[in-house]
C-alpha cells in the first residue's frame, strides 16, 4: 500500500526540482571545486565583431571560479527549497542554479583554455533552428489532434527540395520557396491517411520518415553525386545585419546577424504562439485537439481544420529543413537531418506542446549539443561521449523543476469521425 | 417556433435505432420524449442537431421544410441543444467555451470575450444562474457545466431547445431548479424538447408527452397520466412500481470501513476518509450524485484501486491489500457498475461466465482440468434458478440483452458462500422487468442474512430498497440517515447541504 502523501503532485514537482538542485550543486562544489587540481585560468572570450561596447574577454582562476559559481548554485538551491516551503513557483531559482553549476563546470572543464562565450550561444542558437521549426510543425499538428511523427521527413523533404532548386537556379530564392512546399506535400500524405482514413499516426508518421529517406537516398545516388555541378551546388544565405540591433553587446551578434531563414523563423514563432493563444483559430484549433466532439456540435468544421493545419505545419518544417542546405551548407548530403526531427519532438513534449515552451527547450537541446562540440575540440578531461550525455541529464532535471502539468492535447492522434461514438 | 419530424429512420447496421418516426413540437410547449435506454432517444435528436444524418425522413421548421446536415444548420435554424455528455471543452474558460464556433474578434484578429462576459452576467442574472465567465470549465460542478451549455444555447437565441437527459447528472434540487429554468424559458416562447426516462419529472414540467419504445412511436400523453400508465406503455407491458420489503432484522456486523481513503496516481484524493458499518440483514444505499466518489469506493472495497489507506474488515478480518480474488472469496458478492466491462466477458459462454471466480475450484475443475459436464449442469440450474432468457448455457453472453447479462453477474456472484454484496448501480440501463428482478434478488439476499451495500443515484432505488443511507458527496459520506428521510433533505445531503435540524 502507497503512504498517501499530504502534497499535491506540483509541490511534490517542485520538492523534486528544489532537492535536486540541491544535491547538484554539491556535487559541483566537491567534483569541480573541492577535487580541482587544476589552478590554471580559464578565459571566457566574448567579443564576436562590432559591439557598442566591447567587453572583450574576462579571465578567471579555474577553481576560484568553480568554487565562486558552485556556491552560487548552492545559494539559488536554498533559495529555492524556501520558495518551496512557502508554496510558491521555482522556475527562476532553478533556472540560475542550472546556469551557475554550468559556468562551474565550464571553470572546470577549460581550465587553462579559452572559451568562445559569444560563439558558443551563437552556435547553440544555430543548432537550434531546426529543432525550432520542427517543433512549431508539431505544435500546428498535435495541438489540432494529429500526432506528427513524420517532421523528420518534412525536415529531409525541404532540406533536399531547397538544394536541388537553388543548384539548379542558383538562386537562393527558389529554394526557400520550394522548400515549404516539399514539407507540405508531406504532409499532404501524412493529413490525406491519417485524417481522411483513420490510419494510426505514428505508424503512419513513421512509413512516411521511411519513405523520404528512402526517395532522397535513392536521388542523392542516382542524381545529385553523379551530377554534383548542376544539381547539387547551391548557393547559400548571407547572413543580413539588422542595423542597430546588431550592435547590442552579447546578444547583437547572437541574434541580428543571421539569414533570413532565422529571422522567419521568429516571426513564425511569434505569429503561432499569438494565433494559437489569442485568435479565432487558435482557439478552434485547440477545441479541435482538446474535444473534437464539441467542437463539430458548434459547428466547426473539425478534420478541415486540421488538415489545413497538418499542411501549414509542412510548410513550416520544409522551410525549416531549408536551413540545412541554403541556410548553411549548400549542397545536400544523405539523410542530413540526422534524426533532428525526432528532437524536435522531445522539445515539443518538453515544451508542453506551447510554442514558447517548445522554443526554450530547443535552445537548451542546441546549447546542449554545441557545448559538447566545442569541448571536445578544446579538449576536456572527460570523454566526449559523457560530454554528450551531460547536458542532456541536465536538461531532464531542468525540466522536472521547470515544466509544470506534462499532458498532451486530449484527443492528439484520436481521428475524429461524426457518430463514430454515442 | 415548431419543429416537426417526418418519418425519420435510422440504422446502425441492423439495428434500426430510429423508425419512422413523426414528431411534432409546437411553439412554446415543452414536448417531453420518454423513454427506457436505448429507444433511440438520443439517436433521434442528434439527427435534429445535424449530428447525425438519417437514413430517411424530413425535417420541417415553422412548416417550411429544412436540411440539417451540420450542427451549424440548426443552430443557424434556431435549434439548440444540450447533450447528455456535455459539449464544452474541459481546459476552456465559460466565456471561450461560449464564443467557440462564434468568435468575435477585434481589427488585429484577436479574441473578443467581452461581449460573450456580459452576456454571460445578462442570462445568469435574468435566470439566477451563478456562472463565472473566466472559470475554466473543468473546474466547475457538473451541474453548473450544464447551464453553462444552457447559456450557450440561449446566446445564440435558439428558439427550440432540445435537453437531452439533463437531470442524469443533477441533485434532486438542481433539478427542480432545472425544471424552473425551463418553464420561464417557456414563458418567453421558447419550445423545449425534454428528454428523460425519469416519469416525476415529466409529470411536473411536460406539456405533451411522446412514448419511444424500440426506435417507434408508441403513444402520447398527457401529464396527467398516471405513472403506471406511462411506465407501461415505456415499456411495453403493466408494471408495478411498488416495493414490497418486510422490516430489516439486523444482526452483527459483517463490513467494516474505517478511515478509508484513495488517491489517484498523482496523489490527488478521490475518497475521503469514509467510515462505515454495514450489518447482516440491512441494506445500507450509499446515495449520491453521479461522479461523488462512488466508483472509486465501490472498487477500494474489492481492492480495485491502487493506492488506498485505511481499512476494510470483513466479518472481523482486515482484507485490505488482499489480492482481488482474495477479496472475492474472503466473502464478498461484487456487482460493478459496468456489466460489458468489468462484470463479463462476451466473447465466454454463459457457463463460463457463470465460474469466472471459481473454474479452478471443485467441483468445477478436479486438479489441473476442468469439468465441462458439471459446469455445464451447473449453468443449466443458474439459469432457471435466475431466469435467464437465452438459448442454453452455450450462448455467449455478447448476444444476451442487457437484463439477462445483468442476471448472469447476479448468478456468478450470489451463488458462491458470501456474507456481503457490494451492487453498484446494479440497474443502470436496465428494463422495468429486470429491474424488479433485480431489486427482489437484493432484498431475498437480505432477508437470507447478508450485509447488502447498495451503490446507486437514483432516488427512486435507494427510497425502495434501503434500510439506512449514506450519502456520498465529494469523495466523503457526509451523513449517514435513516430511510425514513424525506426526499427534499436527502436532495439537501446530496447537494452537501447538511439541514441544520434533522427530524
Ligand atoms: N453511433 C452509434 N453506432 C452504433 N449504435 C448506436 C450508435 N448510437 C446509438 N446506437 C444504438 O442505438 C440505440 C439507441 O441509442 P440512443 O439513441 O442513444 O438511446 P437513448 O438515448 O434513448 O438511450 C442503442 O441500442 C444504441 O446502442
Ligand atoms: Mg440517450
Amino acid at each position: 500500500m502507497n503512504k498517501v502523501s499530504k502534497l499535491t503532485p506540483i509541490q511534490k514537482r517542485r520538492q523534486r526540482g528544489a532537492f535536486s538542485l540541491l544535491f547538484l550543486s554539491f556535487a559541483s562544489l566537491i567534483g569541480f571545486g573541492i577535487l580541482q587540481k587544476n589552478t590554471a585560468p580559464v578565459t571566457y572570450k566574448f567579443v564576436l565583431e562590432k559591439e557598442w561596447i566591447a567587453i572583450n574577454e574576462w579571465t578567471l582562476d579555474s577553481r576560484t571560479g568553480s568554487y565562486g559559481f558552485s556556491c552560487a548554485a548552492l545559494i539559488f538551491a536554498i533559495w529555492a527549497i524556501f520558495q518551496f516551503r512557502r508554496n510558491k513557483k521555482i522556475q527562476l531559482q532553478s533556472a540560475l542554479g542550472g546556469f551557475a553549476i554550468l559556468m562551474a563546470f565550464l571553470c572546470w572543464a577549460a581550465s587553462g583554455k579559452m572559451i568562445p562565450f559569444t560563439g558558443l550561444l551563437q552556435g547553440a542558437l544555430l543548432l537550434s533552428v531546426p529543432l525550432i521549426f520542427g517543433a512549431m510543425a508539431g505544435v500546428l499538428c498535435e495541438r489540432s489532434g494529429v500526432i506528427n511523427i513524420a517532421i523528420e521527413g518534412q525536415l529531409l523533404a525541404g532540406a533536399f527540395a531547397a538544394g536541388v532548386v537553388a543548384s539548379l537556379t542558383q538562386n537562393t530564392t527558389w529554394g526557400l520557396i520550394v522548400a515549404p512546399l516539399a514539407g507540405a506535400l508531406i504532409s499532404l500524405i501524412l493529413a490525406v491517411f491519417a485524417i481522411k482514413f483513420s490510419i494510426d499516426q505514428v505508424i503512419l508518421g513513421f512509413v512516411i520518415n521511411v519513405l523520404v529517406i528512402g526517395m532522397t537516398n535513392f536521388l542523392y545516388k542516382k542524381l545529385l553525386i553523379p551530377y554534383q555541378n548542376t544539381w547539387n551546388s547551391g548557393p547559400i544565405l548571407s547572413p543580413i545585419e539588422i542595423p542597430i540591433l546588431s550592435k547590442i553587446p552579447l546578444l547583437g551578434p547572437i541574434f541580428f546577424n543571421q539569414t533570413i531563414i532565422v529571422y522567419l523563423m521568429y516571426l513564425i514563432v511569434a505569429v503561432i504562439h499569438l494565433s494559437l493563444f489569442k485568435t479565432r483559430w487558435g482557439l478552434r484549433t485547440r477545441a479541435v485537439g482538446e474535444h473534437p466532439t464539441a467542437a463539430d456540435s458548434v459547428g466547426i468544421k473539425v478534420n478541415n481544420l486540421r488538415f489545413r493545419n497538418v499542411i501549414f505545419a509542412g510548410l513550416v518544417a520544409g522551410l525549416g529543413g531549408a536551413y540545412f542546405t541554403v541556410g548553411a551548407v549548400g549542397a545536400f548530403g544523405k539523410e542530413m537531418t540526422a534524426g533532428k526531427g525526432f528532437i524536435a519532438l522531445a522539445a515539443l513534449i518538453f515544451g508542453r506542446w506551447s510554442p514558447l515552451g517548445a522554443v526554450m527547450a530547443a535552445l537548451l537541446f542546441g546549447f546542449a549539443d554545441n557545448l559538447q562540440g566545442i569541448l571536445s575540440i578544446t579538449g576536456t578531461p572527460i570523454p566526449s561521449e559523457f560530454m554528450l550525455m551531460a547536458p542532456y541529464i541536465a536538461t531532464i532535471i531542468a525540466v522536472t523543476g521547470f515544466v509544470g502539468r506534462v499532458r498532451a492535447p486530449a484527443a492528439d492522434g484520436i481521428p475524429y469521425n461524426r457518430g463514430g461514438s454515442h | 417556433m415548431s419543429v416537426e419530424l417526418r418519418g425519420i429512420t435510422k440504422s446502425f447496421g441492423a439495428l434500426v435505432a430510429n423508425d419512422g418516426i413523426d414528431l411534432r413540437v409546437e411553439t412554446g410547449e415543452i414536448h417531453a420524449i420518454l423513454g427506457e435506454n436505448g429507444a433511440g432517444k438520443s439517436t433521434l435528436m442528434n439527427i435534429l442537431y445535424g449530428l447525425l444524418s438519417p437514413d430517411s425522413g424530413q425535417i420541417l421548421v415553422d412548416e417550411k421544410p429544412i436540411i440539417i446536415s451540420e450542427p451549424s444548420d440548426a443552430l443557424a435554424a434556431g435549434i439548440g441543444m444540450v447533450h447528455q455528455h456535455f459539449m464544452l471543452i474541459p481546459v476552456f474558460t465559460v466565456a471561450e467555451n461560449i464564443v467557440l464556433g462564434h468568435e468575435k474578434v477585434n481589427g488585429f484578429g484577436v479574441l473578443d470575450l467581452e461581449k460573450a462576459r456580459s452576456e454571460i452576467a445578462r442570462i445568469s442574472k435574468e435566470f439566477n444562474f451563478d456562472v463565472d465567465p473566466d472559470a475554466v470549465v473543468e473546474t466547475l460542478p457538473v451541474g453548473i457545466q450544464q447551464r453553462v451549455e444552457v447559456i450557450r444555447a440561449l446566446i445564440y437565441n435558439a428558439k427550440v431547445l432540445i435537453l437531452d437527459e439533463p437531470t442524469a447528472v443533477l441533485t434532486p434540487q438542481e433539478t427542480d431548479e432545472l425544471l424552473q429554468v425551463m418553464k420561464n424559458l417557456k414563458k418567453q416562447g421558447t419550445s423545449i424538447i425534454f428528454i428523460t426516462h425519469k416519469l416525476r419529472e415529466v409529470q411536473e414540467a411536460a406539456d405533451r408527452i411522446t412514448i419511444i419504445r424500440r426506435g417507434k412511436i408508441v403513444g402520447t400523453a398527457l401529464p396527467t397520466a398516471s405513472q403506471e400508465d406511462l411506465a407501461s406503455q415505456m415499456v411495453g407491458r403493466p408494471v408495478d412500481l411498488t416495493m414490497n420489503k418486510s422490516p430489516a432484522k439486523i444482526g452483527k456486523t459483517l463490513l467494516e470501513i474505517s478511515n478509508l481513503t484513495v488517491t489517484d496516481s498523482t496523489g490527488r484524493e478521490l475518497i475521503h476518509d469514509i467510515s462505515l458499518d454495514v450489518h447482516a440483514g440491512e441494506i445500507v444505499a450509499v446515495a449520491g450524485v453521479q461522479g461523488n466518489g462512488q466508483t472509486e469506493f465501490a472498487r477500494a472495497i474489492l481492492n480495485l484501486e491502487e493506492h488506498v489507506s485505511g481499512s476494510i474488515l470483513v466479518d472481523g478480518k482486515d482484507i485490505l491489500g488482499e489480492t482481488v480474488r482474495g477479496s472475492l472469496h474472503s466473502g464478498i458478492a461484487f456487482i460493478p457498475e459496468s456489466r460489458e466491462l468489468d462484470g463479463l466477458i462476451g466473447s465466454f459462454s454463459i457457463a463460463e461466465n457463470l465460474i469466472l471466480d471459481t473454474f479452478d475450484l471443485a467441483p468445477n475443475a478436479k486438479g489441473l482440468l476442468m469439468s465441462p459436464n458439471t459446469v455445464t449442469n451447473e449453468a443449466v440450474k443458474r439459469i432457471t434458478e435466475f431466469d435467464i432468457r437465452s438459448q442454453g448455457a452455450n450462448e455467449l453472453v455478447s448476444s444476451l440483452s442487457g437484463g439477462n447479462k445483468q442476471k448472469v453477474v447476479l448468478a456468478r456472484e450470489l451463488s458462491r458462500p458470501v456474507k456481503i454484496v457490494v451492487a453498484s448501480q446494479p440497474t443502470r440501463g436496465l428494463d422495468v422487468g429486470s429491474i424488479e428482478f433485480v431489486h427482489e434478488k437484493i432484498v431475498q439476499e437480505r432477508d437470507a442474512g447478508r450485509a447488502v451495500l447498495l451503490f446507486s443515484t437514483e432516488l427512486d432505488e435507494v427510497f425502495a430498497l434501503a434500510d439506512r443511507i449514506a450519502v456520498m458527496y465529494r469523495g466523503t459520506i457526509i451523513d449517514i440517515v435513516p430511510a425514513t428521510i424525506s426526499r427534499s433533505d436527502l436532495g439537501l445531503l446530496m447537494a452537501g447541504v447538511k439541514p441544520k435540524v434533522s427530524s
